[in-house]
């Protein structure tokens, strides 16, 4: 049960998770230097897109028809969400105090979350989500669960997909430009609203991918989901270093890989027997941030404050 | 025949305090035209302007034809207005060819730009040896080849330059100077700030000379550089 291999891959998938949608927060930090505290939800809703786009589906529809649309359906969901909140609560905000739009962004996760929990049909406890069929895969001593290859698939092609879009695209040297330095953005004649936009909704798109593998993992969507995996996956991109992309990949795996470890392990050191188990992981993943802050305030690819200017 | 650019009665403020008070000039296009004055004049307050950045109080801006006022920073850029900020403000993250197509943001002509950023190359050939390089390991002088270069890059029908010679070896700014002539003499148009006021006005066909937030005095380039006021305040002369 405790191989380290398995926990190695139960740490990397989790941490996958946390990665995709903690790209959200820091694309949109190291733009606009704004914490979007809704992400959570952002990614929430998401995972109802999908759902519905199941629901709708006629009864009998084979995965591999029904999964591209459901994560076109949580796309769709969590983009127009993300890209109405920048446009009607955030822009209008821009250039206020820095503890508006955070309160504006708490307020927008609790309307959120209250809006699913209300209106959406039977979502005062968890929907069931549809599963993956199949057996599980053996590699070694690895056991992967059906519910995680979609994760295993699509955390890497998201990845690398946005890699290539940053570095290699125009508009996406626009929006390192823009983070960099927006003024002299302006200068090369890029739109940096335009910009901004790009930021939100590329985020919410992997969020709402992540909300879909978070579905095939645990077979449930609930509307409380987005406030531990929003807080995690913001700890994952502090953890990395706000505002850069691939601290936030590298964030999620490690704090995944902790956590995982954590769980397995903690158990087997003398003394600490009560703390380990599930129930404890969420504190470790948190002692883990403070640590990794304490020795390095940048996060572990951040640059010092002092060298972005 | 109008003026490329032509500035009227342009006032702008940061909040109450109004840091240019109604400055009048023009442009025509093929000129080298400089604008020289002490710290705090208001010279990159009039650029900033200009290039969209700062919003104007009053007064009115006149570009190929157009009124700027309508216009976003980003959309000016393409009505053909450069603008190679004060301190230089390269993309130190960047590469230096990126920095260079950031510059050609707006165009879609492929070719044209591959062969622009050779011509930067040939231009400054620093730049072409260190292409691959983070543009934040360049010297001074050489981040401020990579500014002119990169602002050069959008085909401009008018490249405005803020204190270009800001911060360098004499020789280095020797060369920076040249290479305006050098755009002068291929019939660049072109807004020069400075506080070098030999070189700058020795280039120019026109100069203004701006102190706190007027323009205090205009003339050709060569009326400038000897007249007696101009010498004493800005050529250390007595
Ligand atoms: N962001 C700002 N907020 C408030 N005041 C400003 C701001 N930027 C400039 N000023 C003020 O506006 C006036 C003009 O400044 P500006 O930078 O345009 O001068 P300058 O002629 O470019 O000077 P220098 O030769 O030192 O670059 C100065 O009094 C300056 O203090
Ligand atoms: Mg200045």
């Amino acid at each position: 049960m405790h191989e380290l291999p398995q926990q190695l891959v139960n740490g990397l998938l989790l941490g996958s998770m946390y990665g995709l949608i903690a790209i959200g927060y820091t694309m949109v930090y190291g733009i606009v230097q704004l914490i979007n505290f809704a992400h959570g939800e952002i990614f929430m809703v998401g995972g109802f897109g999908a759902l519905t786009v199941w629901l709708w589906l006629p009864g009998g529809t084979t995965m591999w028809v029904a999964i591209p649309l459901m994560i076109i359906g949580a796309v769709i969901v969590s983009t127009t969400v993300a890209v109405g909140a920048e446009r009607f609560a955030y822009r209008p905000l821009r250039g206020a105090p820095r503890l508006a739009p955070l309160i504006t962004a708490i307020g927008l996760s609790l309307a959120l979350q209250q809006a699913v929990w209300a209106w959406y049909p039977n979502a005062k406890s968890s929907r069931t989500f549809p599963e993956i069929p199949g057996d599980s895969i053996h590699i070694g001593s690895v056991t992967i669960q059906p519910g995680d290859l979609f994760l295993v698939v699509a955390a890497p092609i998201c990845m690398f997909a946005l890699g290539w879009f940053v570095m290699k695209t125009r508009v996406g040297r626009g929006m390192q430009a823009t983070a960099q330095d927006p003024d002299t953005a302006k200068l090369m004649g890029v739109n940096t609203d335009r910009v901004i936009v790009v930021a939100f909704a590329l985020g919410a798109a992997f969020a709402g991918i992540a909300a879909v593998a978070y579905g095939f993992r645990y077979g449930e969507v609930n509307f409380r989901m987005g406030f531990l995996w929003g807080l995690k996956a913001f700890t994952a991109a502090v953890l990395g270093g706000i505002g850069n992309i691939y601290g936030a990949m590298i964030g999620g795996l490690v704090l995944g890989i902790a956590e995982a470890m954590a769980t397995a392990y903690m158990n087997d050191i003398p003394g600490m027997d009560k703390l380990g188990g599930q129930s404890w992981a969420d504190v470790w993943a948190f002692v883990l941030l403070i640590v990794v802050l304490l020795v390095r305030p940048q996060g572990l690819l951040g640059e010092r404050v002092a060298d972005r200017a | 025949m109008t003026a490329l650019l032509e500035v009227e009665d342009l006032r702008v403020a940061y909040g109450k305090i109004e840091a240019v008070k109604g400055i009048s000039f023009t442009v025509e296009a093929g000129q080298v035209v400089t604008l020289i004055g002490t710290n705090g004049a208001g010279k990159t307050t009039t650029l900033r302007t200009l290039s969209g950045l700062l919003k104007p109080v009053g007064g009115s801006i006149k570009f190929n034809g157009k009124t700027l006022r309508k216009y976003r920073a980003d959309q000016i850029v393409s009505l053909g207005l450069a603008h190679s900020p004060e301190g230089r403000h390269i993309f130190p993250r960047m590469t230096i060819e990126n920095n260079l197509r950031l510059g050609a943001y707006l165009r879609t002509d492929k070719t044209g730009i591959e062969k622009d950023i050779q011509r930067a190359y040939d231009l400054f050939p620093i730049l072409g040896e260190r292409r691959k390089q983070a543009a934040g390991t360049l010297s001074g002088g050489e981040q401020q080849m990579l500014a002119m270069g990169r602002a050069l890059m959008s085909q401009p029908k008018l490249l405005m330059l803020d204190e270009p010679s800001m911060g360098l070896s004499p020789i280095m700014m020797q060369k920076i100077m040249a290479t305006i002539a050098e755009l002068k003499a291929g019939g660049t148009t072109i807004l020069l700030v400075e506080q070098n006021a030999q070189a700058a006005l020795s280039l120019a066909d026109h100069g203004h000379v701006m102190e706190v937030g007027k323009i205090v005095l205009s003339g050709t380039g060569g009326d400038l550089l000897h007249d007696e006021s101009v010498r004493k305040a800005y050529l250390g002369e007595d």
